[in-house]
């Protein structure tokens, strides 16, 4: 009712949805930048997947990314720095037709919107989860961010930070009724889509951390990065990401690592090396949008009727 | 049309039998558990049945458990009563009814009993075990002697024990019984009320509680001196009990708004205690966010995607939730934000009254934001203010922003049950196609209205954004641009202004003193104002319901009278303070607001004592302005 329960109504699409259709404007981010990536990615999978843009919202905080909603033709919500969960969970909570997607930075997500974060990790609600994790803030030009390593030379600590990093993956393994960790980085392309398509297609809260070059600030970060494969190491399983087999042969190394072992995956995440791939999932974790969606669709007159049985309890 | 706030018993003397009555307070003390309240609002559910005017507020303990026979233990209720409308707590009670002889200091001290008081207390402690407790008594009957309280010692227990093994456990209906006597109530409606109050109780408590009503009843008929009678014509529309917070939760569900989504603050949480226990048989449902700032988040995304939501908060939460309203403004988003209003600044006094957030919601967000406010001055409104407010909100695109308070929120005032209609409800959520052609801001130049594409809708897609923007909501950081957005929010609560009428002068059109109030004082201010006017002052109020935008013609009003104050609940400088200048004072809220839009040079009456006005101080400002 309403348009409300797609369960009921066979949702056959009027067109086929080009690449075309799901891009606006050009991306303001600077050249170099791996948020580009992400949106070629994700515009993939829009396409990949049919989904109709008036039925797809992207929310986002304030940063670089979060401009993200911007360059998406569809709906979006670009709102307050470290707001965006509350938003996003709002909008799907009584909203189980739409596709949501979240974009946040490492400073809108790890600091300013670190309460909202682990609350919506806890919800579970079905939405498709981006961060941008450049270890830096870019738009106010150069600050320490709180995934920045010890010792990051930036305008906030000239002669370097001083604390060792807030770890996201590690965090997110740490709160209850987590159901989807993942990594990938920006300059995988087939392993970045992969990893996102899977994220889309888990039902519950998909947390996928993007590794994210900032060549424009973090240089040398970025160069060390894309220059010493060596350093990455892919998780696979049959349950896991399952790229494209050009991507698998890009990674030097391999470790077998079964999704469904939230020890093991919260001991890699704290682990020196980087891996890349699904942490962790679990696809029975409460989800909060079930409850939020379960009373939908009352006619006014099932409403009407609610409040006089409750107005009997006051009339005297 | 009014309840004097002098009462007829004035003196020490003991009243004769029985007599006539415009009005009385009365008040049961106890300490927590005694069923004090169960007791006081039987008895007003009781007397608004007989036609009474009534307003009841509970007494409530600051701590959960805290030791029996204590001050801080005083738990219980005031019970207001008129011949007609009552609409405040009123001055001191008239009576009081007192379970041990230390609960009435809590009292004592917020000046709650007066001179010739009729003190109803237990006996009992006169003879118990303790020698403590024995003296403790003694000293105090003495003291509230010297007070000038008439005390009547009475046997509640004892008596009681002749009906029941256990006195505990129903010792407030004896003294209901006592009440209905001494007010002359029909012992056949109170029984049914009884019956009411405990439907959901095996028949043997409810026969032995009858019992225990009849008991008190007979008593006060064989033992006491006085009887009141309050003449009302009996009432026979159908009535709802309830307080503010309460009637806010049924305007939620009677508006159709499907989400709440709430951060718990005191005063404003009861709202949606009530809400959760059924706003899920209306399809709807009571959201828990983790913190102030997500729980307003939540609504903006449900009101985004098509259904209006509402967020409850009181004044730090409101603090917090700044930011968001920022966003609301600018976005233009729908959203209803009530704000139950209570003691500040900071934390302050959580549990009492204030009307201070007022300057906070107009202006606490930075840059222009533009919004509509409006203020509940009864019970009644804080049920039909929220329908209006979700109305307002998606006809204007616009936060809206209720306001209550502690006073409103706790009170408890019987009014015509409303007959729930079917427009008040929020339609289906639009999904037809949108006209690409159109942009999200297509402002109407004449009123800065726009439609809003909501999520689903073909051809509407846009990014809402808090930054800039233009008509096809791009961002822009064009000069004239943000000029001319700015205007086009702003001309809405101008558009939404010719849609109100001027409000009603209470008393004569024109006169000396013109009092102006807004929320919860209404009841208290009119009622001064009336005896006031029956002592020969040329004085009439008028009460603000809209303060952003203002109700029209009030520069006319005022211009009528000789001199203007407002009545607030909130802060001013005394001019007679130390270095208090006409020039450096800070005015209360309503005054600074009034000033600046009328240049009336408008004077205030206020305090921050976390009490609800008393009509009683009202009268005394009005009798030293008019020299009465």
């Amino acid at each position: 009712m309403f348009g409300l329960n797609t369960e009921c109504v066979l949702d056959i699409p009027q067109k086929y949805f080009t690449l075309n259709d799901y891009e606006k404007g050009n991306a303001r981010w600077c050249p170099g930048c791996g948020d580009h990536a992400v949106l070629s990615s994700v515009q993939k999978l829009c396409r990949d997947k049919q989904l109709p843009p008036e039925k797809t919202v992207f929310v986002s905080g304030i940063g670089c990314s979060s401009r993200f909603p911007h360059y998406m033709d569809t709906y979006g919500f670009h709102g307050l720095h470290g707001r965006a969960f509350p938003v996003a969970s709002g909008v799907k909570f009584r909203r189980p037709d739409l596709n949501v997607f979240v974009i946040t930075g490492d400073g809108d997500c790890c600091s300013i919107g670190a309460g909202a974060w682990l609350h919506a990790i806890r919800y579970n609600i079905n939405l498709t989860v981006l961060l941008f994790d450049n270890q830096i803030y870019g738009m106010t030009k150069k600050q320490t961010s709180p995934t920045s390593r010890m010792g990051t030379v930036s305008n906030t600590h000239p002669h370097g930070s001083v604390l060792p990093p807030v770890n996201p993956l590690q965090t997110t393994l740490g709160v209850s009724n987590v159901s989807f960790v993942a990594q990938t980085a920006d300059w995988i392309p087939g392993h970045l889509y992969a990893t996102i398509k899977a994220g889309f297609e888990h039902q519950g809260f998909s947390f996928i951390k993007i590794m994210v070059r900032c060549t424009k600030f973090m240089g040398d970060l970025a160069n060390e990065m894309t220059s010493h494969r060596e350093r990455l190491f892919m998780l696979s399983h049959e349950n896991g990401i399952q790229p494209d087999e050009a991507t698998t042969r890009l990674f030097s190394h391999q470790v077998a690592h079964d999704p469904s072992d939230i020890g093991k995956a919260r001991e890699l995440s704290e682990s020196d090396d980087i891996h890349l791939g699904l942490f962790y999932q679990n696809k029975n974790a409460l989800r909060y949008d079930e409850y939020g969606a379960h009373n939908l669709g009352f006619t006014v007159e099932q409403k009407m009727a609610a409040v006089n049985a409750e107005l009997d309890r006051y009339a005297v | 049309m009014k309840n004097t706030t002098e009462q007829l018993v004035g003196s020490v003397q003991r009243p004769a039998k029985r007599k006539t009555l415009r009005g009385h307070i009365v008040e049961i003390v106890s300490d927590s558990g005694e069923g004090a309240q169960k007791a006081g609002q039987t008895f007003g559910a009781i007397s608004a049945k007989m036609g009474n005017g009534v307003w009841t507020v509970e007494i409530i303990p600051a701590d959960i458990q805290p030791p029996a026979r204590t001050k801080e233990s005083a738990s219980g209720i005031r019970i207001r009563l008129g011949s007609n409308i009552v609409t405040n707590a009123g001055n001191e009670a008239d009576l009081v009814v007192a379970f041990n002889e230390v609960v009435p200091y809590a009292r004592i001290e917020q000046k709650a009993f007066r001179e010739g008081t009729l003190f109803l207390i237990e006996s009992k402690w006169a003879e118990d075990k303790s020698e403590s407790i024995r003296n403790s008594y003694a000293k105090a009957i003495d003291d509230f002697r010297q007070r000038g309280y008439v005390i009547y010692e009475i046997p509640m227990e004892k008596e009681c024990l002749k009906w029941v093994a256990n006195p505990k456990q129903g010792k407030n209906m004896w003294v209901l019984g006592l009440l209905c006597n001494i007010y002359q109530r029909e012992l056949e409606l109170a029984s049914s009320q009884v019956k009411h109050t405990f439907r959901k109780k095996s028949q043997a408590v409810v026969d032995s509680n009858l019992k225990l009503l009849n008991a008190g009843y007979e008593w006060a008929e064989e033992n006491l001196d006085f009887q009141f009678e309050i003449p009302s014509p009996k009432m026979e529309q159908e009535l709802v009990v309830m307080n503010g917070n309460e009637a806010l939760s049924f305007g939620v569900v009677a508006a159709g708004i499907e989400l709440c989504s709430m951060y718990p603050i005191t005063p404003a949480t009861s709202t949606t205690h009530h809400l959760a226990e059924y706003i899920e048989n209306a399809g709807g449902i009571v959201h828990q966010a983790e913190d102030e700032i997500a729980a307003i988040g939540f609504a903006i995304g449900s009101a985004y995607a098509g259904k209006t939501a509402v967020t409850i908060t009181s004044g730090p939460g409101l603090a917090l939730k700044t930011e968001f309203i920022g966003l609301a403004v600018m976005a233009e988003v729908p959203l209803v934000i009530i704000d139950v209003q209570r003691g500040g600044p900071s934390t302050g006094l959580p549990t009492k009254v204030e009307q201070s957030d007022l300057l906070a919601v107009l202006y606490g967000q930075p840059g222009d934001t533009p919004k509509v406010v409006l203020a509940a001055s009864t019970i009644e409104e804080c049920f039909q203010f929220v329908i209006l407010a979700r109305k307002i909100a998606e006809a204007f695109r616009t936060p809206v922003i209720l306001l209550s308070d502690a006073n409103l929120g706790t009170g408890v005032q019987p009014f015509p049950r409303p007959t729930i209609q079917p427009d008040w409800f929020s339609g289906p959520i639009d999904q037809s196609p949108w006209k690409e052609s159109v942009g999200p801001y297509a402002w109407d130049k004449q009123t800065g209205l726009s439609r809003r594409p909501i999520p689903g809708q073909p051809g509407g897609e846009y990014t809402l954004t808090g930054l800039a923007h233009s008509e096809a909501g791009k961002v822009t950081y064009e000069p004239e641009l943000n000029q001319h957005s700015s205007a086009m929010r702003s001309r809405k609560l101008a558009a939404f202004g010719r849609t109100l009428k001027p409000p009603v002068v209470h008393g004569d059109q024109e006169g000396d003193l013109l009092l102006v109030g807004w929320g919860s004082t209404r009841g208290a201010i009119e009622e001064a104002v009336d005896e006031a006017r029956e002592l020969g002052g040329k004085v009439s109020s008028v009460h603000l319901r809209f303060l952003s935008p203002m109700e029209p013609g009030l520069k006319d009003i005022f211009q009528r009278f000789k001199k203007v104050k407002t009545v607030e609940l909130n802060y001013s400088d005394d001019l007679n303070d130390p270095l208090i200048t006409p020039e450096n004072r800070r005015y209360a809220q309503l005054a600074w607001l009034l000033r600046a839009s009328t240049l009336v040079d408008i004077d205030c009456f206020s305090n921050v004592q976390g009490q609800p006005m008393r009509p009683g101080r009202i009268l005394q400002m009005i009798s030293k302005e008019l020299n009465l």
